[in-house]
């Protein structure tokens, strides 16, 4: 099993490759031929884009889009598979996932914190946009956590970072990543 | 709203977790990577490492330190101590932080919280205010200012402030209860998640706190005894607190 990291220069991409090395997981550079790729969410919609522009990424991830291949967004990386963004006024994403992220309106914003997924358990959020979809397949508090659509799976939430729980959502994605072979 | 959350705090001075009361007599208590892990294990929601001497004795973070940590668990890892640039803050990013808390720097600078916030993220962002009654101190209590607790916390939420941690220096290691009042006046005046800190001596206090607060630091209530986080946890959710 290997998996690419799609750093777009924005921070702590530690934790994600800290988290699957845990699972065996060897990492490549190769965004189109691994049997995962990974779009991780630190920082900001504009900056990242602008992150995944320079090194070509985006194209190699619509790609493997079309191809089928799988494609795991975490947080940002989940509101950059969307069509745009409402964050700084206005960004133009992936378009892997049909739908828009949006400014959260209630509550505490950043929205940080462990919530509940549906029937799942306790995941740890830090964010202050949503995704609004048709593709949404968990919840969290009415906010959307999951998200599904073709070979694109994307949380809202940080396994990396929800302890055993998220251990285990991580591992459920390489497993099915390796079932497909 | 996210779950209650509760966060133990290592106090690090010279590669070792310290405490002491009111700021001042810190006493050896032990290893920052194996408690850490010992907490990250037993059910902490989130760990948080602060070098409590950089700023005064002018050292960057303990940056290796901050890496073995962040390999070893798998919860959110706040740093902070002696943080005065974004370069510092992405260094510890870069080490596995996923949030860096500003204190002094900040204070000195209030434009630091802007350019951090615009380049990590809000969430990445937190701002440490050490209070003494309702009055800001920096450098690790040691140096007065002139702005009151509420005001400066309300001007961090503007600059970017994605949580503002509040210690109160007067409740700081005596566990006799958080103060709730300047936790609850801090709370009030911003709309980010509020951290309260200093005090927790039983679980009614962590839940006074909880009641105001969005989440508590928890220190000298635990280090003796990392046990007792699960204990606490057990105490706090029949008390009806709803932790993950």
């Amino acid at each position: 099993m290997n998996v690419a990291i799609c750093d777009y220069g924005a921070g702590n991409m530690r934790s994600v490759r800290v988290a699957f090395a845990r699972l065996d997981a060897r990492e490549t550079d190769d965004v189109l031929a691994a049997d995962l790729a990974v779009l991780p969410g630190v920082g900001a919609a504009r900056t990242a884009m602008a992150g995944l522009r320079e090194r070509g990424h985006d194209t190699l991830l619509r790609e493997r889009h079309e191809r089928g291949a799988p494609i795991l967004g975490i947080c940002l990386g989940l509101q950059l598979a969307l069509e745009e963004s409402e964050e700084d006024g206005g960004v133009e994403c992936l378009g892997l996932v049909p739908g828009r992220a949006a400014r959260i309106l209630e509550g505490c914003v950043p929205r940080i914190g462990w919530a509940n997924v549906d029937d799942r358990g306790a995941f740890y959020f830090a964010h202050s946009y949503a995704a609004v979809t048709p593709a949404a397949t968990g919840w969290s508090e009415g906010i959307v956590a999951e998200v599904r659509y073709g070979s694109f799976v994307g949380c809202q939430f940080h396994p990396e970072k929800s302890g055993p729980l998220g251990a285990a959502y991580l591992e459920e994605v390489v497993d099915r990543c390796l079932s497909r072979v | 709203m996210p779950l209650p959350r509760l966060i133990p705090c290592l106090d690090v001075a010279g590669g070792r977790v310290v405490k002491g009361i009111k700021f001042q007599g810190l006493r050896d208590v032990g290893d920052p990577v194996e408690l850490g892990a010992a907490y990250s294990d037993g059910g902490a929601d989130e760990l948080v490492f602060l070098d409590v001497k950089a700023t005064l004795d002018g050292r960057g973070t303990l940056v290796h330190l901050v890496r073995r940590i962040a390999e070893r668990i798998a919860i959110p890892f706040t740093v902070g101590g002696g943080v005065r640039s974004l370069d510092d803050a992405q260094e510890l990013l870069a080490a596995g932080a996923d949030k860096v808390t500003v204190n002094s720097a900040a204070l000195e600078r209030p434009e630091l919280v802007t350019e951090l916030s615009a380049r990590l993220g809000a969430q990445a962002v937190v701002v440490a205010i050490d209070a003494d009654g309702g009055a800001v101190r920096s450098r690790a209590g040691t140096t007065a200012t002139r702005l009151d607790a509420v005001t400066w916390a309300r001007e961090a939420e503007q600059r970017g402030a994605g949580e503002i941690l509040l210690t109160s220096i007067d409740a700081d290691g005596t566990r006799n209860g958080y103060d709730l009042e300047l936790t609850a006046a801090v709370a009030d005046a911003v709309d980010v998640p509020v951290i309260a800190s200093g005090g927790a001596g039983t679980a009614q206090h962590v839940k006074d706190a909880l009641d105001v607060a969005q989440a508590a630091l928890l220190a000298s209530i635990l280090h003796e005894d990392p046990e007792r986080l699960a204990s606490l946890r057990t105490e706090l959710r029949e008390l009806g607190v709803p932790l993950r």
